[in-house]
């Protein structure tokens, strides 16, 4: 062996956004291409991260090609911005892009990196959303060779996609897609929106904010550009349809804690056995309980006042 | 205030970190530190994974790798990979020549007699794999005597510069093809996708940086039956490649380093038909960093099979190149399989949805039984 050997110890200190500047230039090309062809994957030369793949990776890799100093970062998994991940991603953002300011608050991000939630509160056009995508590829379920799925892709030819959702119809009288549910994007390419609920997914319409799709183990980067249209696969006579927070008296389920009816529900069983529903986009649901003290602190003002 | 189950994260985050970092160091005051240099040195078939695996020729830090993760491959060669993401690549290799590689080990399994000869050097392959108890409570005395023994016994080198390859000769002989130079340059993995169908060196790139467990698998499925490459080995060489670079200035090819390598070659049986020229055997090439015999004749009888399939069509998972190089690459894999661990509370609250209203709709679609009726 060579003895001489000298570890880089000198080369500790990792560059701006921990990438080599090629690799950015790199990903930030591959973003034009994407957003140029709404919905189509593009393929790009992905870079190891020091997280393992599966853990948000690609969507790491926009992020980090696209801020800057000034850029204010959200980063939520599952809703939440203090689930594990959520806080391992933000941790290396902040260790490797000196001058770039993190938040919890949708409404004050530049930039949000997501897994499996698209945020409660509607984006702005001054905003990103990155999704982190573990399956780029909504034909994956019917054809697993990734050359013969590229040219069903190129040839807008669903049919084997539709086809299984017509045989879900058969079979158990409903479409089973849980979520992943393929989308068409622009009338023609059909994505796989990530692991977002379909609750999620009419958000993707006509949505004012620019959304990245980053797929890093699989090597690809697709769009969904602002104001464009999302259309989730369905039938004339079977409308898609989001998951159902009804109770057992129909009645729409509140979040325990905001009393919100109108987002996502995490389901939780607490220690004593019992159930009860919580937002899963805890930026939601706290901004929702600020108000509330709020409202109610003035509340008792004006009571006094009155007094 | 308990919001989710999950709040907390970061805390939790480091006193996991404290905790590996604790079981590290358990030995306490008994405890030696690993030193770099043991771990490349004494475990260097370790550390010649980490390098071919991790893609980066670097046995210090690949030795470092394997001290921080505490022993795991996977983990130290994506250690070594994800630092080699912070690197800009500066040029483009030429072609280096492994006829001038400095043999440690050589043999065909093809000849008896090779051109050079066979030298079986360092391999426990015909070792008995009987446990050495001596090894359990060694001095350091006793260590060092065995390399003043060794060294005392060595003569001064007298091994030529270069080892003809076995492969030429049979070449020669009309029983190869002749080799064609193609005019584009090798496919680079680490600047370019995959986007199938994809050239043969994509392929071979893609496996020289494989997990060697997963290479092995699909390689010996064909070798089962579920393919029919019945390879020889024409040659396996281990040795120290000198890399050639051209000098910054006059353009010259100079030694810049030298890497541990090792190169299999292997020889099927011909096929084809006889319009396209002579029949010929047909060849299949491996090679990666260090010293891992297994990961190079793997790879050599698959690169044996995707040439097959990418001719004829995949007959088998070990001919179909998607199905190789999509599923050997050991950072992907791992880490995929890693990501299982994280909360899936979201997807999976949908996938309660789309069971529950499809038992209902089975529920109410079923006739009631007889009996009920009032």
């Amino acid at each position: 062996m060579n003895p001489g050997y000298e570890l880089p110890l000198d080369e500790a200190g990792y560059s701006f956004g921990f990438l080599d500047e090629y690799a950015k230039r790199e990903v930030r090309r591959t973003i034009l291409k994407a957003i140029s062809i709404p919905g189509y994957q593009t393929p790009y030369a992905s870079r190891e991260m020091p997280m393992g793949r599966g853990f948000g990776t690609g969507g790491l890799q926009v992020t980090l090609s696209l801020i800057g100093e000034g850029d204010t970062l959200k980063v939520i998994d599952q809703g939440a911005d203090d689930s594990v991940n959520a806080v391992n991603l933000r941790h290396f953002v902040e260790l490797t892009c000196p001058g770039v300011d993190t938040t919890e608050r949708t409404a004050e991000a530049t930039l949000i990196q997501s897994r499996h939630r698209i945020p409660e509160t509607p984006l702005t056009e001054q905003q990103v959303l990155v999704l982190q995508v573990p399956y780029p590829d909504p034909l994956v379920v019917v054809e697993p060779s990734e050359a013969r799925r590229k040219v069903m892709h190129g040839e807008g030819d669903y049919s084997r996609l539709l086809t299984k959702l017509y045989e879900d119809i058969v079979q158990f009288d409903e479409i089973t897609i849980s979520h992943r549910y393929p989308t068409r994007i622009n009338g023609h390419y059909v994505i796989d929106p990530s692991p977002i609920p379909r609750y999620d997914v009419p958000q993707l319409h006509q949505n004012r904010a620019l959304v990245l799709l980053g797929a890093g183990r699989e090597k690809k980067i697709y769009a969904v550009p602002p104001y464009t249209r999302a259309e989730p696969l369905a039938f004339d006579d079977v409308p898609f349809r989001t998951e159902d927070f009804g109770d057992e008296h129909g009645q729409r389920r509140a979040c325990k804690r905001c009393g919100a009816t109108d987002s996502f529900l995490d389901e939780l069983i607490d220690d004593d056995g019992h159930k009860h529903w919580q937002c899963s986009d805890s930026d939601y649901c706290n901004s929702r309980l600020t108000a509330q003290s709020a409202t109610s602190a003035q509340g008792a003002t004006a009571q006094e006042v009155n007094a | 205030m308990g919001y989710v189950a999950i709040k907390g994260g970061g805390r939790a985050i480091a006193g996991a970190e404290a905790a590996v970092e604790a079981l590290r160091c358990a030995e306490g005051e008994q405890g030696t530190p690993l030193s770099l240099s043991a771990i490349e040195q004494q475990l260097r078939l370790l550390t010649s994974r980490v390098v071919s695996e991790g893609g980066l020729y670097h046995p210090r830090l690949a030795a470092l790798a394997i001290k921080q993760m505490q022993g795991d491959t996977l983990e130290a060669a994506f250690a070594l990979r994800a630092y080699r993401s912070t690197k800009p690549r500066l040029m483009d290799l030429p072609v280096q020549d492994t006829r001038r590689m400095r043999l440690i080990r050589r043999i065909s399994s093809a000849f008896k007699d090779i051109p050079g000869g066979q030298m079986l050097g360092p391999t426990t392959d015909y070792a008995l794999r009987l446990m050495r108890l001596d090894l359990a409570n060694e001095s350091a005395e006793d260590f060092r005597a065995v390399s003043r023994r060794f060294l005392d016994g060595v003569g001064d080198a007298d091994l030529p510069d270069t080892f003809p390859k076995v492969v030429d000769a049979l070449r020669e002989e009309g029983l190869l093809p002749p080799l064609t130079r193609r005019a584009h340059a090798a496919f680079d993995i680490t600047r370019d996708p995959l986007v199938f169908p994809v050239p043969r060196s994509a392929a071979l790139a893609t496996m020289a940086r494989a997990e060697t467990g997963s290479l092995l698998a699909i390689a010996y499925s064909n070798m089962r039956g579920y393919g029919d490459v019945h390879p020889t080995i024409a040659e396996l060489r281990v040795g120290y490649v000198p890399v050639m670079l051209p000098h910054p200035v006059t353009g010259e090819p100079i030694e810049a380093g030298e890497v541990l390598m090792t190169e299999c070659e292997v020889v099927a049986m011909y096929e084809g038909d006889t319009t396209e020229g002579p029949l010929t055997f047909t060849l299949g090439y491996g090679a990666c960093f260090g010293h891992n015999e297994v990961k190079a004749i793997s790879m050599a009888i698959l690169d044996r099979a995707l040439q097959k399939g990418m001719r004829d069509g995949p007959a088998n998972p070990s001919e179909d190149p998607e199905f190789v190089l999509l599923h050997v690459d050991g950072v992907d894999s791992m880490g995929f399989t890693s990501h299982y661990k994280m909360p899936h509370y979201v997807t999976f609250q949908s996938d309660m949805d789309r069971l529950r209203t499809t038992q209902d709709k089975a529920t109410t679609a079923q006739p009631q039984p007889e009996g009920a009726q009032a």
